[in-house]
C-alpha cells in the first residue's frame, strides 16, 4: 500500500471509491457500471502513453473483470495494443515509451519504481499476434517460461497440462521433441498460449493472437479461450468486431483523435455496447459506418 | 459489306508491316548474341521498321559498354583467384615430384629442414593450430560477450559509438600488433610467468594479440547473427517472465547460433591466415612443441620468413613454400564453405 501514495495521483485504493471516482470525473472514458463491488482483476487509473513526444493514448480508465474475456477493439492506430502491452510493462522494452497513471493489480500499482517488471510478466502472460515460438522443441517451449520461474516440480506433468489446457496435447504427444516451427500456424499459436499458461499467470494478453490465423485455427482458438476463462482472466486485441461480439465479455471502443492520440470511448458488457451503444462513435464504428 | 471489307484490308496492311519489323528483330537479336558487335546490331535495327513502331528494342551503347566493364570486372576477380590456385597447385606438383620428397613424409615428418631434406610440415602445422587456438580462446569469449552487448543491452546510442569504435580495432594495422605482442605482451607475459617460463618469443604471445586483433570480426558478425533474430522470440521471452540474461543466453544465442558459429570460423580462418604477428613475435624456427610459451614457427610466419630471405627461383626451398601455402589455402578455403553453409542454413531458419 505504501507504494500508492508515492504515486502521483494519491487516489484512494479501493475499488468502490475509484468506481465513484471515475463516473463523477466524467471524463471522456466512461466506464462501466459495475454491478457488483467484487475484487478486480486489473485496473488502468489515468493511464497516459507516450513515445518520445508523441502522446499515444490519454486518460486510460479501464476497469478489468477477473475471469472474463474483455476486449480492446478500435480502428488502427487507436492505441489498443500500446494499451493492452501497458497491462505487464511490455512498453518497457520500446526505449522511447513512457506510461504515465497507474496500473493496479491486486493493489499494487505495477509502474511503481521497486515493482519488477520480470515479475509482473510471470504473473501477467502474453499471447502475440504472429505466433513465436522459440526454436526450440515442444517440450521446451512449453517448459522454458515455468524453468526461468523457478519452477521445481514434475516439469513432464506441467507440460503435459498446459498442452492439454491449449487443446494441443492430442495433437502433439508423440513429437515433444520436435522443433515447435514443425506446426502449423494455427498449432504454433496454441503453442504459445500453451507456453503462457505453463507459467500460470493470472491474466492473459492476447495481442491480435487470430489476425495470422485461417478461420478454422481462428476457431479453435476462439474456444480455446472459452475454457481457459473459467480459470483465467483474459485481455483481447482484437481488428474482428465479429470476434469481440463472439468471444468477450466486456468491450472497450478505443478511438483517436486529430492529433493521433488513442482514447477510450465507451466499454461495457460486450451485449450493450454492440446492441445499445451509448456513443454515437461506438455505434457508427460497429455498424461499419467508417474505420 | 464495304465496311467489312475496308477492315480486312487495314487488316493486311497491318500485318504487311508487322513482317519485316519482326523479322529484323529476330535478326538483330541473333547478331547480338553471336558477334555481339554494336555496328552490326545497329544497322540491323534501322534497316526494320518504319519509325513507326515504338516498341523495338533500342540498342543502348552505355549500358552494354557498362555491363561488358562490369563483367569484366567479375571476371577479372575470379581469374586472379583461379590463376593463384593454379600456380600454387603447379608448383606444389612440382615440389612433390622431387624424388627427395613424397607426400607421405610431408604429412608425417616432425621435421622441417629444408637444408637437410626434412619436409614434414607438422612442427609448422602444429603452431599454426597453436596460435589460432589461443587467439580463439581469446576472441571467442570476449567477442560474444561483446555481441551480447551491443546487441542485447546496449541502448542504440551506446551501440552507434561502440560499433564503429570496436571496427576501428580491425583498422590497425597488423604489423602493429605484431609489434605490440613483441614488446608489450611478451614482457607481460614474462612479468606474470617468469623469464625462465616464457621465452622472448613464444605462440602464447602471438597468440593472444591474434586474438584480440580477431575481436573486431568475432563481435560484430555475432552481433549481426543475434539481432537478426526477430524481436518476436525477445517479447515472447520477456511476456514469460524472462530476465534479460535469460532471454539473451537462452533464447536469442540459440536461435543465433548457426551464424554465431559462422562467425566463429572465419575468425578462425583469419587466425590460420595471420602471418605478421606471429612473424614478429612467435619465433622463427620449425619447432613441434605443445608449450605455448617456447618459440614455434607458423607456417604462415615461415613462409614470410624464408620468401623474404634469397631464395633461388626452382629451389627445392622455393617450391616448398609453395605446398604450404596450398596447404594454407586449403584450410581456409574448407573454413570459409563451411561456415557459408552454416550462414545459408541460418537463413532459412525463419522463412
Amino acid at each position: 500500500m505504501a507504494i500508492q501514495t508515492k504515486m502521483a495521483t494519491g487516489t484512494s485504493s479501493s475499488s468502490a471509491s475509484t468506481l465513484a471516482d471515475m463516473t463523477s470525473g466524467g471524463g471522456m472514458a466512461a466506464p462501466a457500471a459495475r454491478t457488483h463491488d467484487g475484487p478486480l482483476a486489473i485496473e488502468a487509473r489515468n493511464m497516459n502513453i507516450y513515445y518520445g513526444n508523441f502522446h499515444a493514448v490519454r486518460d486510460i480508465n479501464l476497469q478489468v473483470e477477473p475471469r472474463k474475456i474483455t476486449a480492446l477493439i478500435g480502428p488502427s492506430g487507436c492505441g489498443k495494443s500500446t494499451v493492452l502491452r501497458a497491462f505487464n510493462r511490455m512498453n518497457d522494452l520500446v526505449a522511447s515509451a513512457r506510461v504515465e497513471g497507474e496500473v493496479l493489480f491486486n493493489g499494487r500499482n505495477i509502474y511503481a519504481p521497486e515493482v519488477d517488471a520480470v515479475e509482473v510478466r510471470r504473473r501477467i502472460g502474453m499471447v502475440f499476434q504472429k505466433p513465436n515460438p522459440f526454436p526450440k522443441s515442444i517440450y521446451d517451449n512449453v517448459a522454458w517460461g515455468a524453468k526461468v520461474n523457478g519452477f521445481k516440480g514434475d516439469m513432464d506433468g506441467l507440460v503435459e497440462q498446459a498442452l492439454r489446457n491449449a487443446a494441443l496435447w492430442d495433437e502433439v504427444k508423440d513429437k515433444l521433441k520436435q522443433s515447435g516451427y514443425s506446426l502449423s500456424g494455427g498449432q504454433q499459436q496454441r503453442l504459445c498460449i500453451a507456453r503462457a499458461i505453463a507459467i500460470k499467470p493470472e491474466i492473459i494478453l492476447m495481442d491480435e493472437p487470430c489476425s495470422a490465423l485461417d478461420p478454422i485455427a481462428t476457431l479453435a482458438i476462439e474456444d480455446l479461450m472459452k475454457e481457459l476463462v473459467e480459470k483465467y482472466t483474459i485481455m483481447i486485441v482484437t481488428h474482428n468486431m465479429q470476434q469481440a461480439a463472439r468471444v468477450s465479455d466486456y468491450t472497450a471502443f478505443f478511438m483517436v483523435d486529430p492529433k493521433r492520440t488513442g482514447h477510450l470511448v465507451e466499454y461495457g458488457p460486450t451485449r450493450q455496447l454492440f446492441t445499445n451503444p451509448k456513443e454515437k462513435r461506438t455505434e457508427d464504428y460497429i455498424t461499419g459506418r467508417f474505420g | 459489306m464495304q465496311r467489312c471489307h475496308g477492315r480486312e484490308i487495314v487488316a493486311g496492311i497491318m500485318f504487311e508491316q508487322s513482317k519485316p519489323a519482326l523479322g529484323s528483330e529476330i535478326v538483330a537479336e541473333a547478331s547480338m548474341a553471336y558477334t555481339g558487335t554494336a555496328i552490326g546490331a545497329s544497322e540491323l535495327a534501322a534497316t526494320g521498321g518504319d519509325g513507326s513502331d515504338d516498341l523495338k528494342r533500342h540498342f543502348r551503347l552505355g549500358e552494354s559498354l557498362i555491363h561488358s566493364v562490369l563483367v569484366a570486372c567479375g571476371v577479372l576477380s575470379m581469374l586472379t583467384t583461379l590463376g593463384i590456385v593454379i600456380v600454387l597447385g603447379i608448383e606444389s606438383w612440382r615440389f612433390f615430384r622431387v624424388p627427395e620428397v613424397t607426400l607421405w613424409e610431408f604429412v608425417t615428418n616432425t621435421v622441417w629442414q629444408p637444408r637437410i631434406n626434412e619436409f614434414g610440415m607438422l612442427p609448422l602445422l602444429s603452431a599454426t593450430l597453436m596460435t589460432s587456438f589461443i587467439a580463439m580462446l581469446v576472441a571467442l569469449p570476449l567477442g560474444l560477450m561483446a555481441a551480447i552487448y551491443m546487441s542485447e543491452y546496449a541502448t542504440p546510442r551506446t551501440r552507434g559509438v561502440l560499433k564503429p569504435v570496436l571496427e576501428l580495432l580491425a583498422g590497425i594495422p597488423t604489423v602493429v600488433y605484431g609489434y605490440f605482442a613483441l614488446t608489450f605482451m611478451t614482457p607481460l607475459l614474462r612479468t606474470i610467468l617468469g623469464k625462465d617460463i616464457v621465452e622472448i618469443y613464444n605462440t602464447a604471445s602471438a597468440g593472444i594479440v591474434i586474438g584480440i586483433l580477431i575481436i573486431p570480426l568475432v563481435a560484430s558478425m555475432s552481433e549481426d547473427a543475434l539481432r537478426a533474430v526477430p524481436s518476436g522470440l525477445r517479447e515472447a521471452a520477456y511476456g514469460l517472465g524472462g530476465t534479460k540474461f535469460e532471454t539473451a543466453i537462452q533464447v536469442v544465442l540459440p536461435a543465433a547460433l548457426s551464424g554465431v558459429t559462422a562467425a566463429f570460423i572465419v575468425a578462425v580462418a583469419r587466425a590460420v591466415g595471420e602471418t605478421m604477428v606471429v612473424a614478429l613475435a612467435a619465433g622463427a624456427g620449425p619447432n613441434l612443441t605443445a608449450n605455448p610459451f617456447v618459440g614455434a614457427e607458423t607456417i604462415t610466419g615461415h613462409i614470410a620468413r624464408i620468401s623474404g630471405g634469397d631464395l633461388s627461383y626452382d629451389s627445392i626451398d622455393y617450391q616448398s613454400i609453395f605446398a604450404l601455402a596450398f596447404v594454407l589455402f586449403l584450410m581456409t578455403l574448407s573454413l570459409n564453405i563451411f561456415s557459408r553453409w552454416l550462414m545459408r542454413r541460418f537463413r532459412q531458419e525463419y522463412q
